[in-house]
């Protein structure tokens, strides 16, 4: 086999590991409830609570609400970092509970909140690891394996499209937290993932860097297919890069929809309990939040 | 930022390899087969070299000439031509040769015992002494000679079988406390160090107690961490352990890298956190426990020498795990032979040497390199 035609074949791989049911949603969640197991004993602290909705293939799902609403939690369900005691999620038609933690991770790449590195690998190197799910499965490929040609190729791109290429030799514990953060989602890209889970992906980032990210997801969802779902604070960045907003509260959903349909002041004051602006923005015409602000001093 | 390349977009599969991969490569940023072969023919190079070097040190020091014919002659089974050269050949075969056999053996799997630790753990100051996994072992391999397995047919085998054991034990709360805690924090893990070692410690103590005076000297001595006149049938039966603990132990390099990563993310990764953490820690009870029952408390080399080698040569324990291995066998041989020649033909446990070496270290990175841990 040829060379383009081996990296061809890492881009059907995960697809056709997972059998993807021709379609299906990207997620499909019904009935879902998850409680932390030490709290079972209270009878009301569902951290998500019956929550049923799907993510369509090739869209950017912004999950937002306030603190301590599940944000995190549903994130981490998705990805099967945590099993919900009710209800059953399907990842392009197929069960999640019965999937091999291996299959889940060809196919869900995950950039979580705290990308701390604590030992001093390379960037490259970091990477690098992007490759681990994809390792051939026989048994001594955890030890023994190098990565493949193609598999250097997958990360070195996945570095190029995070614009981190200039740091690759520089250790991980040396970066700063907006490097440190192009890294990781640069990993969770080398797994050739067809979905990332981002949670709070611009929150260490300045604004030039936030804009980037945001807009290198819109762009992997546009030219690449991928479907993203991002947990984020910034109400302002989700309204202007996701195609569908979820509005979480207590564990349940409060709205899910266009931006539109979610980013209503009245909607926005019940859940946040405060006075929020909202107006078109002046560029995209997509809604624009903004905080009431103080009275300006000495004017009446 | 950049354009997105073709080779992560669906259909198009513009060259990727047009992006040249050796770029990372020939950069030093990845690992690659040629660095990894060099590294380990250096330091395997330089095992071979300082090992010759032991040899020749002694109370009779040897000269090196001598040494090779000897050992050409062991290997081809030539005999001595007379007396003086049975002399040096028993010296040398008999004596010392095992002696530095065992250093080797004992320093390379302490040594990768910490590496695999520190990753498991995600913390680089852990270590099967500091943890009190060596003293677990020590009270498995304690309780066997209280009950008469030291003395049996089955001597060589069943010790370690009890240090494994021992060691077990003591992991177990390790692994608790990790699991509590996600990662163990520097404090909880030198406080859980303290206080395993103070209870196997005292129950060491207890077992000492009670033994007849001449058993209770010899134990007091092995504790103290010796590699004292081993014969080739005690090494014989570590060898056993040792194989398949380290065998095992080495077939998890790249799930040792993830792991260090953190569970969560190594989930995300594919890993069965649960069943690799668990195995890996099964492996260290199993080269701990092997190790100690041989030559009792041997300190810090699991900690000082990954320590070392991850500042020179990187993180990816593909390379890190073997090259701790050669070093750690190599700095205990070196380690042994400063213990039986410095005051001769009095002999230091060499676990003092390498505590005298360990403990400077372990305080240097707690004061000034807090930066290093986490």
């Amino acid at each position: 086999m040829s060379e383009t035609s081996h990296s061809r074949t890492a881009q059907t791989m995960s697809r056709e590991s997972m059998r993807v049911l021709p379609g299906s949603h990207a997620y499909d969640v019904q009935s879902v409830r998850f409680r932390y197991q030490s709290n079972e004993s209270h009878a009301i602290s569902w951290i998500l609570d019956n929550l049923s909705f799907h993510v369509q293939e090739r869209e950017v799902l912004g999950i937002v609400g306030p603190n301590g609403s599940g944000k995190t939690s549903l994130l981490k369900v998705l990805a099967r970092l945590m099993t919900p005691q009710q209800g059953r999620i399907d990842l392009f038609g197929q069960d999640m509970a019965t999937t091999a933690q291996q299959e889940i991770a060809c196919m869900v790449g995950v950039v979580p909140q705290d990308t701390q590195i604590l030992f001093p690998f390379t960037v490259a190197e970091t990477v690098l690891m992007g490759r681990f799910p994809h390792r051939p499965r026989d048994r001594w490929a955890g030890g023994f394996g190098w990565e493949s040609r193609e598999d250097v190729a997958i990360a070195e791109q996945a570095m190029i499209t995070m614009d981190i290429v200039h740091l690759a030799h520089r250790v991980v514990t040396s970066l700063s937290g907006g490097e440190r953060q192009r890294t990781v989602i640069a990993r969770a890209l080398a797994q050739t993932p067809m979905i990332l889970l981002l949670d709070e992906p611009t929150a260490f980032l300045d604004l030039e860097h936030q804009i980037e990210i945001s807009s290198v997801l819109r762009r992997l969802k546009d030219e690449r297919g991928l479907t993203v779902v991002l947990v984020s604070h910034d109400l302002n960045l989700v309204s202007q890069y996701c195609d569908r907003i979820m509005l979480l509260d207590r564990g349940r959903i409060v709205r899910l929809g266009d931006p539109a349909e979610v980013i209503e002041p009245e909607v926005l004051e019940s859940v946040y309990r405060c006075r929020v602006l909202v107006d078109p923005h002046p560029g995209s015409g997509l809604p624009r939040v903004t905080l009431p602000g103080r009275p300006a001093s000495g004017r009446t | 930022m950049k354009q997105l390349p073709a080779m992560i977009q669906p259909g198009s599969c513009t060259d990727a390899l047009s992006h040249e991969p050796d770029r990372l490569a020939s950069h030093g940023a990845i690992l690659t087969n040629l660095r990894w072969m060099t590294a380990l023919g250096i330091l395997s190079l330089t095992t071979i070299v300082v090992s010759l070097v032991c040899l020749h040190f002694g109370a009779q020091p040897m000269a090196y000439g001598e040494i090779l014919r000897v050992l050409f002659d062991a290997v081809s089974h030539k005999d001595g031509t007379d007396e003086a050269s049975d002399i040096a050949r028993t010296i040398l075969l008999q004596v010392r040769l095992p002696r530095i056999l065992l250093g080797f053996l004992v320093g390379c799997s302490l040594a990768s015992v910490g590496v695999a630790l520190q990753a498991l753990l995600r913390n680089p100051l852990a270590d099967p002494y500091v943890l009190g996994v060596s003293s677990g072992a020590a009270l498995g391999a304690a309780v066997g000679v209280l009950f008469g397995v030291g003395t049996g047919l089955l001597a060589e085998t069943a010790l370690p079988a009890c240090g494994f054991a021992g060691g077990l034990l003591a992991l177990v709360v390790i692994y608790r406390m990790a699991a509590t805690y996600g990662q163990l924090p520097i404090h909880s893990l030198l406080l859980t160090g303290v206080i395993l070692n103070a209870v196997f410690s005292a129950l060491i103590m207890f077992i000492t107690s009670i033994l007849e005076p001449n058993r209770s000297y010899g134990m007091m001595a092995w504790l103290m961490g010796t590699l004292t006149a081993p014969t080739y049938s005690s090494l014989f039966g570590l060898v056993l352990y040792l194989v398949i603990g380290l065998f095992l132990l080495f077939s998890q390099m790249r799930v040792l890298n993830i792991l260090t990563l953190g569970e969560e993310s190594a989930r995300t990764l594919g890993i069965d956190t649960e069943r690799a953490k668990r195995f890996l820690f099964v492996l260290t009870a199993l080269v701990t426990g092997a190790v100690v029952s041989v030559s009792g408390m041997i300190g810090f080399i699991g900690m000082i020498v990954p320590h070392a080698v991850r500042l020179i040569l990187g993180a990816d324990h593909r390379l890190l795990l073997p090259a701790s291995a050669l070093v750690g066998g190599t700095f205990l041989m070196g380690a042994d032979t400063v213990a039986r020649t410095l005051i001769a033909p009095t002999e230091i446990p060499v676990g003092i040497i390498t505590a005298l070496a360990g403990g400077p270290f372990f305080v240097y990175l707690l004061l000034w390199r807090k930066d290093r841990l986490v």
